[in-house]
């Protein structure tokens, strides 16, 4: 009896350390910050945008180099200025709005090598075309 | 009811403009366009300089560097240079003078057709761009400017301007201001000598009959800079 008692006891206790180990883990792993400084109004719904927001500036990208199309919905302008961190006023950085997900997602972009990651100025957010809630 | 022929011929008339009238020209007219439509044929942006009222200031040198967030690490060799001022002078007869020099904006540009990835590319309206995010760095470009007017991005850029990405390993040259001329302004070079300079700059549309730089370029004579290649260049020069 005492044996078959140890048995599940160790049982028991292995399994709760496994559990125990991968929360650990799981804790390890850096969550994305995603603060959104200007909640709901952006350019389309936030799923849309997780899913496509790569595909929508490709796009607009080769639009406005070769056409000079320059309709700011999914420019990466308007991107940056509303998405900003409000201290450090850009979107790279440790908790920025870009690079905390795109580091958690191990995506390198190199957007930021020739774009520059600040908001034009501290004022574009209520004069942003975008339309927002503030 | 008898028509004689007069008057059946007014009677068309009229109903053929009145069915033409909404919305339709037969000649499209050059206007100022909005974000959402594209650079369209129908203009060609251009400059005229004119030499004799340059003076030899470096008004628009400066103004074009701080419009595009262009500055050098004192390392006057491989620092990127949009415009520069080039100093001409007679040999025989000592007369000098000095003009800015910068991407011509050619008709048929040389760089165009040598890039192999399809980055040096003119717009429709006549303006001559780098798209860096499909420049490989070749400098096949730079070799074939007659005119010296690119540049090759050798170190890492910081502090960019928010309308003008630049980024090393990639080329870039003037770009005549296209994010301000999208906008309805004329270009920092032109916007700055016409206020603290010579007043010997003029942008316009070449192909537009009452713009002034047409008009200048009607009345006087000009001069393209190597005008032997025929590449019909943007900008044209005046008292060259």
């Amino acid at each position: 009896m005492m044996r078959i008692a140890a048995a599940v006891l160790a049982t028991v206790l292995s399994v709760a350390g496994y559990a125990d180990g991968q929360e650990n883990r799981a804790r390890r792993v850096a969550m994305p910050t995603v603060k959104i400084e200007n909640g709901d109004a952006c350019v389309a719904p936030t799923g849309e945008m997780r899913r496509d927001h790569m595909t929508f500036l490709l796009h607009q990208r080769d639009r406005t180099v070769h056409e000079g199309f320059r309709a700011p919905r999914f420019s990466l302008k308007n991107c940056v200025d509303c998405h900003a961190d409000r201290e450090t006023g850009s979107v790279l950085g440790k908790d920025g709005f870009c690079a905390s997900c795109h580091s958690y997602a191990s995506v390198k972009i190199d957007c930021f090598e020739c774009h520059t990651p600040l908001r034009k100025t501290a004022t574009a957010r209520s004069t942003s075309p975008a339309g927002n809630a503030r | 009811m008898s028509l004689d022929r007069r008057q059946f011929l007014a009677w068309g008339t009229a109903a053929a403009g009145a069915a033409l009238a909404p919305g339709l020209r037969l000649v499209e007219l050059a206007q100022a366009r909005s974000p959402q439509e594209a650079a369209s044929k129908l203009q060609r942006w251009g400059l005229l300089i004119d030499i004799t009222k340059c003076t030899d200031c470096d008004v628009c040198v400066s103004a074009c560097h701080e419009e595009n967030g262009v500055s050098g690490h004192g390392r006057p060799e491989t620092d990127a240079q949009w415009i520069r001022t080039v100093k001409l002078r007679d040999k025989r007869t000592g007369y000098a003078q000095s003009l800015p020099l910068m991407c011509q904006h050619c008709a048929h540009p040389p760089c165009v057709d040598v890039c192999p990835t399809g980055a040096s590319f003119k717009r429709d309206d006549g303006i001559v761009l780098v798209d860096k995010h499909s420049c490989i760095g070749c400098r096949y470009c730079v070799m074939a400017c007659p005119y010296g007017a690119r540049s090759f991005v050798h170190e890492t850029v910081s502090g960019q301007k928010a309308d003008v990405p630049r980024g090393k390993g990639t080329v870039e040259s003037c770009t005549l201001c296209v994010h301000r001329v999208d906008r309805g302004e004329t270009p920092a070079c032109v916007q700055a000598c016409n206020q603290d300079g010579g007043k010997a700059m003029v942008f316009g549309d070449l192909n537009d009959t009452s713009a002034e730089i047409h008009r200048r370029l009607r009345s006087a004579p000009s001069s393209q800079v190597r005008a032997d290649l025929a590449l019909n260049t943007g900008v044209r020069y005046q008292g060259l």
